[in-house]
């Protein structure tokens, strides 16, 4: 016998729960984005610009030493973080001031004076980031996160209904604050490869909504004498071994990813673990049970679905 | 919807193979490819910089250095078209390059008006149809002229320069013996510059932060040293600082430039010191010639890139058309000057306004690090897969593998690079796929329970999910097409395998897995489904 891991004819009151949910949904949110206002993000080069310098070392180096022999040398102020192991370290400096050589300057400083001082020091990765060029970063991000949230609600709109769209986009916010939370918690650094993750944290989260939206759609003209709630938690539940499989198998794969994969991946990795249980969560408790306080109601059927149609007729 | 036509089931396959046959060469080892015969794919998926290690630097030109240089160019034409000019040469006075023009006043009034129509002349638009790249005009002040370049002249100073710039830049990084250099121009005013495997890109970054702009000036011997120690240059001189130290004081205008360069060698002075050598064209060896001709005794100096590299006595005329330049090089530093001089000046300064490099062995730690990741991942959507579907969950499985490797496909054949984000890209393309076939059978099972027989049951999963399934992926090609268009880098590697992805699983997902649903549904003809 397969396995099922929602056990058949699962029944549970997801829309009784809805306060609880949106309740915790604010308060997740409010704390995030307090976390974000306090704490604010760890920014990478890519955004801040500066210079980053993962050098390993024979053996592992006292932080403390480290980072005064880096600011010995006099070229601003430094930021030094253990990358993986304790014998990797990044090195953060400030972009420095000059012509176009003077990045290059910097690195031979810092390498000459390590090279000295530590034996077998190698300099596995430099990266340097110009101010101007990390503004565009920052501007390209944004509008790439905009016009992704920007796109799906027109999308869900003309496919469904405006509650849809105000519904996905509601729990999509949420989903993308509680992640950016998340990094000002941890201060795991910020920079391209996560707006990446936030991007695919949004797909993801709208895959859910929109297999659940789906089901909602499909109830509310199967069923036109049944109560709201009923339907929501009906498709809800309907869709229930499809989310848990999905998210299951999604975070197996990731988490093999966050502990095996390249270190370089950590933080996106991270970030996508956390916004499949964010995105599961709000997509189950949230989004769909929004719907009722919009004012969906059944026997009104939405616009009729023309493929939908065509495929009863051939079921 | 389970009857699939011979045809549909043949020209499945048929992509399928296609891709497998592209996605070949990644198995091969090169000797192997380098045996094939012709017309076969042999395009190997290239690994991004962070997968093999090497140097992305992005180089940025300011506009206005081109504007100057497009005033400065424009201050020849203008000298030389005048003394040119017919019944004689124009007389000017007062010229400056100030703002973004430049200005002149004619010391003939009466003749303005010739030198008006001589430059309206020269600064025709080329070309039917072409836009006036300067604009001539009088200024206020009687005989005065004021050329202005117009916006669409200086873009396209900074194109030409640009496409100028990039063959430079070839050029040096040829000279360097490097590899397979990716040498792009990304925007208006920028180069991207991908060097892989590169150990060191000291040297790299050394060369392509010279302009190299070589000039020959005659010293200016009879400037008063205390204005010139107060900053202060004679008129139609100006200070230059030396390398050794110090500073000179040398004649604005050049005898000869670098452009008339033809050929530069590593070579040693007569003590036996690295030294440069350098050869003129016939018209620079000309001017040469003429030039030291006519000061022999007097000190000229060798500017390079506004700063006097070396500042000999013309002790005869040199005919020859070559030279030495002396000064205390050593080799590796003599050879630099002699590729920079070689492969002629940038057009423009460049800034280095990005850099990343990558070592190369951290590099093979991440492609280790995720080649094991990537197989444990999808074991572990296999194994639940199959537990939780059965026969289904074995035909998604057999579906998810052929999408891998319909991606590298694809991705080999049109020439994308494989970053880290790329193979995060895969995974959750995984997990796309893998929604699809949970979906489906998921449905399946419903139907299952509401008491469906088996090929009722398995047509409705199949119709019902499809309509989902689609509404998903394509908010998710909308997401990846925004990322593709305003990502940048890592999120840009990132979208293009999300794009090939999305419609490489839900071809696997639906229609193929619907394919080998239905064989086995038409030839086993199965009463009860197990899933």
């Amino acid at each position: 016998m397969p396995l099922k891991l929602v056990p058949d004819n699962t029944n549970i009151g997801f829309v009784k729960l809805r306060f609880i949910a949106f309740a915790l949904t604010l308060l997740l949110t409010i704390g995030a984005a307090g976390l974000l206002a306090v704490r604010g993000l760890n920014l990478g080069v890519d955004f801040v610009g500066g210079l980053t310098m993962q050098v390993e070392f024979a053996k592992a180096p006292a932080i403390d030493t480290l980072r005064e022999r880096v600011d010995r040398i006099g070229v601003g102020d430094s930021a030094l973080q253990e990358f993986g192991n304790d014998r990797t370290i990044l090195i953060r400096l400030p972009l420095p001031e000059g012509d176009q050589n003077a990045v290059q300057r910097v690195v031979g400083k810092v390498r000459t004076a390590l090279e000295k001082d530590y034996q077998g020091v190698k300099f596995a990765r430099v990266e340097s980031v110009s101010g101007k060029v990390s503004d565009e970063l920052i501007k390209d991000g944004l509008l790439a996160v905009g016009f992704s949230m920007l796109f799906v609600a027109a999308f869900t709109w003309f496919r469904f209904e405006w509650y849809f769209g105000v519904s996905t986009v509601v729990a999509l916010v949420h989903d993308v604050v509680v992640t950016l939370g998340f990094f000002a918690l941890t201060q795991l650094e910020f920079d391209l490869n996560i707006v990446a993750a936030v991007l695919t944290i949004i797909g993801y989260s709208l895959n859910d909504k929109v297999v659940i939206d789906d089901r909602v759609r499909e109830n509310l003209r199967k069923y036109r004498q049944m109560d709201i709630k009923q339907i929501i938690d009906l498709s809800v539940n309907e869709t229930l071994p499809r989310t848990v499989m999905t998210s299951v198998t999604l975070l197996a794969a990731l988490l093999a990813l966050l502990f095996l994969g390249p270190e370089v991946i950590f933080g996106f990795t991270a970030a996508m673990v956390l916004g499949i249980i964010v995105g599961t969560y709000s997509s189950i408790f949230v989004s769909s049970s929004l719907l009722i306080s919009l004012g969906v109601k059944p026997g009104v059927p939405p616009v009729e679905d023309k493929r939908a149609a065509g495929a009863e007729r051939i079921g | 919807m389970l009857d699939f036509p011979k045809w549909k089931i043949w020209s499945t396959w048929a992509v399928i193979a296609l891709c497998a046959l592209l996605a070949l060469p990644n198995a091969l080892p090169q000797s192997v490819l380098d045996g094939l015969p012709d017309g076969l794919p042999k395009s190997q998926l290239p690994l991004g910089l962070d997968l093999r290690g090497g140097s992305h630097l992005m180089l940025e030109a300011l506009p206005a250095d081109v504007e100057k240089a497009k005033l400065e160019a424009l201050e020849e034409t203008v000298r030389g078209e005048l003394r040119a000019a017919e019944g004689g040469a124009i007389g000017i006075s007062d010229l400056s390059l100030s703002g973004n023009r430049l200005s002149f006043s004619v010391t003939e009034l009466a003749r303005a008006d010739q030198a008006m129509q001589i430059l309206n002349k020269v600064t025709a638009p080329l070309g039917l149809g072409a836009s006036r790249e300067v604009d001539v005009a009088r200024g206020s002040i009687p005989g005065q002229i004021i050329l202005t370049p117009t916006s669409a002249g200086i873009a396209a100073a900074v194109d030409s320069a640009m496409a100028q710039a990039v063959e430079v830049i070839r050029k040096r990084i040829d000279e360097l013996g490097t590899r397979e250099p990716t040498i792009v121009r990304q925007g208006a005013t920028r180069i991207v510059v991908q060097v892989p495997g590169l150990q060191d890109p000291e040297a790299l970054k050394a060369l392509l932060g010279k302009t190299a702009k070589l000039e020959f000036k005659l010293a200016d011997v009879t400037a008063d040293p205390v204005e010139v120690a107060a900053g202060r240059a004679p008129p139609g001189s100006q200070i230059l600082p030396v390398q050794q130290g110090g500073q000179m004081v040398v004649k604005r205008r050049a005898i000869i430039s670098g452009d008339q360069l033809v050929d530069s060698q590593v070579s040693t002075d007569q003590n036996g010191a690295p030294a440069v050598s350098f050869r003129f064209d016939s018209t620079g060896g000309r001017r040469f010639a003429q030039a030291t001709t006519e000061n022999v005794g007097r000190p000229f100096a060798i500017v390079l890139d506004g700063v006097v590299i070396s500042a000999p006595n013309i002790n005869e005329p040199i005919l020859g058309g070559s030279g030495i330049i002396m000064g205390n090089y050593t080799v590796a530093s003599a050879n630099e000057l002699a590729i920079l001089l070689r492969s002629g000046k940038l057009p423009v300064e460049l800034k280095v306004v990005e850099e990343r490099t990558v070592g190369p062995d951290l590099g093979a730690d991440s492609i280790r690090a995720g080649v094991i990741a990537s197989i444990v991942s999808v074991s572990a959507v296999a194994l639940l897969m199959i537990v939780t579907y059965g026969r289904f969950g074995v035909y998604s499985v057999l579906a998810l593998v052929i999408n891998v490797i319909m991606i590298l496909g694809i991705m080999s054949a049109a020439g994308f690079t494989l970053t880290l984000p790329g193979i995060a890209g895969m995974v959750l393309t995984i997990g796309a796929a893998v929604d699809a076939n949970v979906l489906i059978n998921e449905r399946i099972r419903e139907e299952q329970r509401k008491g469906r027989g088996v090929v009722n049951s398995i047509e409705t999963g199949f119709i019902d999910a499809s309509r989902t399934i689609w509404d998903a992926n394509s908010l998710n090609i909308i997401v990846a097409i925004i990322m593709f268009i305003f990502g940048s880098g890592p999120i840009k590697g990132f979208a293009v395998v999300l794009s090939i992805g999305i419609a490489t699983s839900v071809f696997t997902a639906v229609t193929l897995v619907r394919l080998m649903v239905s064989g086995w549904v038409a030839s086993a003809r199965p009463q009860s489904l197990s899933i």
